[in-house]
């Protein structure tokens, strides 16, 4: 049985398709960044003040609209009130950074998914898996929340790649304290290799 | 003769090419812009899944969203989804459920084709579901992902292993999950009061934790009413968790471990000190958070509780006991003590000793692993299943290899195009729904990566459209006269289930008939 390798050798000329580009560039309107010096931007008009909810199943370049779409009960938040935002900047597990606006009284999970952001919530937020973990970039922001539960802890105890610094994203709920937070998305998990079923 | 029909697709695949090509380079704009995989000019793209458990819903989500033009057929053996969220999260876990509202949102696509009450290769275990060969999928599909699962569970291979008195914990969860398969198991939990459950993963916890919690807490949850009236005349008081090596070399997590410690008026006997560090505090942070609350204990101490539980280590399965006046039926448990290569070592082997343990039970249940089996089709189809790690042969991301002979006669690992796996027939039946859900993204990455490269070969031909289920419809006679469930289909069965459960007071009261389920739909 070697139909594949068959293919393989009676298509030469397929080989000289150019690699389609996996660049994450021009990924995302709200790719914004570092603002390494100052914590707000200058221009807070670029920035997304109100979650950005399209149509699920659009075929338009915004293939992720998927990953927080028709569901109403998880990743809905509120634009904020202007004057009253809040600011927290994700960092994605390819490096983009997106600063959003946000509400008092939101939890990160929901932020994330309501911006499309790729943040899966699989037990929707109840603390009950870790699919929404979370690194907090500065230890003085980890400092200013409050102390993670037995629950959550059990939880991120089986988070892969686990940091000093791991929250669960459903657990972290914005206060004014928390303004200027950072967070990074941890990359997947390693994938198994075929040296794991020799 | 394998379906997998490449040279037959090699003459359109010459003409079409240089259309394919400019297309590819008209395409490129727009798709440097999107997060999604190039898509073979967004050709539709036909996926059959195999299974509509985790895996299945999580590859069949991931690769819609990366791939342009996928239109995704899942097919199911039972009338209803969701298969271990359904059928193994155990009921007082209902947050864990909660995985189904984006399945629900990902069978809410127009490209999303819910095909229940049809099993795929093995002929239906239900005498009201139809059964598709394999070869019928191939035939009309440009890829399929297997995620069915493991629909079996490891057997001990003791003497007396069929006794009365002696299940599987598969079966057990099935039961009292209202899997119709385990509808009629009807244990018998009135012949004794100790138990023993041989195995410490979470499925040992999660029966354990059925046995031991006031059956008042589980009414409310979405258990199979035939489990509470058994429950509620079970005689258990006393459960032994046993396993063959140390609490540092433990398969449960600390959740459960913390539902069991927390169970009001229930006792934890204190574990054997001498398996654990001296000093905790030196471990890493999971085992030194487990290691913790195994030490700490249940508030209330044996003496002052009417049920009582514990963890026992350092022993091996040797025999189940007869009973003297009836030796059909179990009585004891008699077990090897082991001893470790080195105690506190997580990946610690153990050595068998001459002395022997015995635990009086008339009740024991195996919960040493689920087994995936591979499909009736696979061996003449010459598709390559790993028999001693239950796993379909794959690259580790999910794309079905078998080893081949090269033009100069040395062995390589050659690709199936078009077949993959995920979940746990791709990587065998551990972790929690959130690993099956990395593992079944990392599947669909590879299917879009995959479909992106022009090169990979798929099933039949990639450049044009292979039909999928109404292909399948139509040249299958196999599944004459069954009724089909569409997703449609699914949401009255889930209607009626929850007005069922209602009236009861609870979220739902599943049907364990596929009969029951099937009248719903008239």
């Amino acid at each position: 049985m070697s139909n594949s390798k068959m293919f393989a050798q009676l298509l030469p000329s397929l080989r000289l398709v150019p690699k389609r580009s996996a660049s994450p560039i021009a990924r995302h309107v709200r790719c914004y960044a570092k603002p390494s010096v100052a914590p707000l931007p200058a221009s807070p008009a670029r920035l997304v003040q109100s979650p950005m909810r399209r149509s699920p199943w659009s075929t338009s370049l915004q293939t992720r609209t998927f990953s927080a779409s028709a569901a109403v009960s998880h990743g809905h938040v509120d634009p904020p009130t202007p004057g009253e935002e809040l600011y927290v900047t994700f960092i994605d597990k390819e490096g983009a950074e997106h600063k959003l606006a946000v509400s008092k009284g939101d939890n990160l999970l929901d932020i994330a998914q309501a911006h499309d952001l790729e943040m899966e919530g699989a037990c929707g937020g109840s603390c009950a898996c870790s699919t929404c973990h979370v690194i907090v970039l500065d230890q003085e922001y980890y400092d200013k929340m409050p102390e993670p539960d037995d629950d959550e802890n059990d939880m991120l105890d089986l988070a892969f790649g686990l940091q000093e610094t791991s929250r669960l994203g459903c657990q972290i709920v914005m206060t004014p304290e928390l303004d200027g937070l950072r967070v990074k998305l941890p990359a997947m998990t390693r994938n198994l290799q075929s040296s794991d079923f020799k | 003769m394998l379906p997998i029909r490449c040279a037959k697709s090699l003459p359109s695949v010459k003409l079409t090419l240089p259309i394919g090509l400019r297309s590819f380079f008209r395409a490129l704009p727009s798709r440097t812009l999107s997060t999604a995989q190039s898509t073979r000019d967004g050709r539709p793209f036909r996926l059959a899944v195999i299974g509509s458990g985790p895996a299945g819903f999580y590859t069949a989500y991931r690769a819609m969203s990366r791939i342009q033009n996928s239109k995704v057929d899942m097919y199911e053996a039972l009338p209803v989804p969701y298969g271990l969220v359904r059928f193994g999260v155990a009921p007082d876990h209902p947050e864990v459920k909660n995985c189904q509202e984006k399945f629900e949102e990902v069978a809410s696509s127009p490209n999303f084709t819910f095909i229940g009450n049809v099993s795929i290769g093995t002929k239906s275990d239900h005498p009201d579901g139809g059964t598709i060969p394999l070869a019928s999928i191939l035939r009309h599909y440009h890829a399929v992902v297997f995620s069915y699962g493991a629909a079996k569970d490891r057997s001990l291979g003791i003497p007396r292993e069929n006794s009365k008195g002696v299940y599987s914990a598969r079966q057990f969860v099935g039961w009292y999950n209202g899997l119709p398969e385990h509808a009629d198991l009807a244990p018998d939990l009135t012949q004794g009061e100790e138990a023993v459950i041989i195995g410490q993963g979470n499925v040992a916890l999660d029966v354990a934790r059925m046995l031991l919690e006031d059956v008042d807490v589980l009414r409310k949850s979405d258990i199979a009413e035939h489990a509470i009236e058994t429950l509620s005349k079970s005689k258990v008081k006393r459960v032994h968790i046993v396993g063959r090596r140390g609490p540092m070399q433990a398969a449960f997590t600390i959740k459960e471990i913390r539902e069991l410690m927390r169970l009001p008026s229930v006792a934890f006997h204190p574990i054997d000190t001498t398996l654990v560090p001296e000093d905790i505090r030196s471990l890493p942070r999971a085992p030194r958070r487990l290691m913790d609350i195994l030490l700490k204990g249940s508030p209330t101490p044996p003496s002052r509780s009417q049920k009582s539980w514990s963890l026992d280590f350092l022993l091996s399965p040797a025999a189940f006991l007869p009973s003297p006046t009836d030796p059909s039926r179990l009585a004891a448990t008699q077990f090897t003590r082991t001893t470790l290569s080195s105690p506190f070592d997580p990946n610690a082997y153990t050595l068998p000793t001459n002395e022997t343990h015995t635990i009086p039970s008339a009740l024991a249940f195996r919960s040493i692993g689920y087994q995936s089996i591979p499909l009736p089709e696979f061996a003449p189809l010459g598709i390559p299943f790993n028999d001693r790690h239950g796993v379909i042969s794959n690259d580790g991301r999910g794309r079905v290899q078998h080893e081949e002979r090269s033009a100069d006669a040395s062995m390589h690992m050659g690709r199936f195009p078009g077949l993959y796996c995920a979940g746990w027939v791709k990587r065998g039946p551990t972790g929690v729904i959130a690993s099956t859900m990395e593992d079944a993204f990392s599947t669909a990455d590879a299917i879009a990566e995959d479909w992106g490269d022009e090169r990979v070969a798929f099933l039949n031909d990639a450049w044009r459209d292979v039909g999928g289920w109404d292909g399948v419809k139509g040249e299958e006679s196999g599944i004459g006269g069954v009724r089909v469930v569409d997703w449609e289909g699914w949401r009255r069965i889930d209607a009626a289930e929850r007005e069922r459960g209602a009236r009861v007071g609870k979220e739902r009261e599943k049907f364990t008939r596929t009969g029951d389920m099937l009248a719903v739909l008239g």
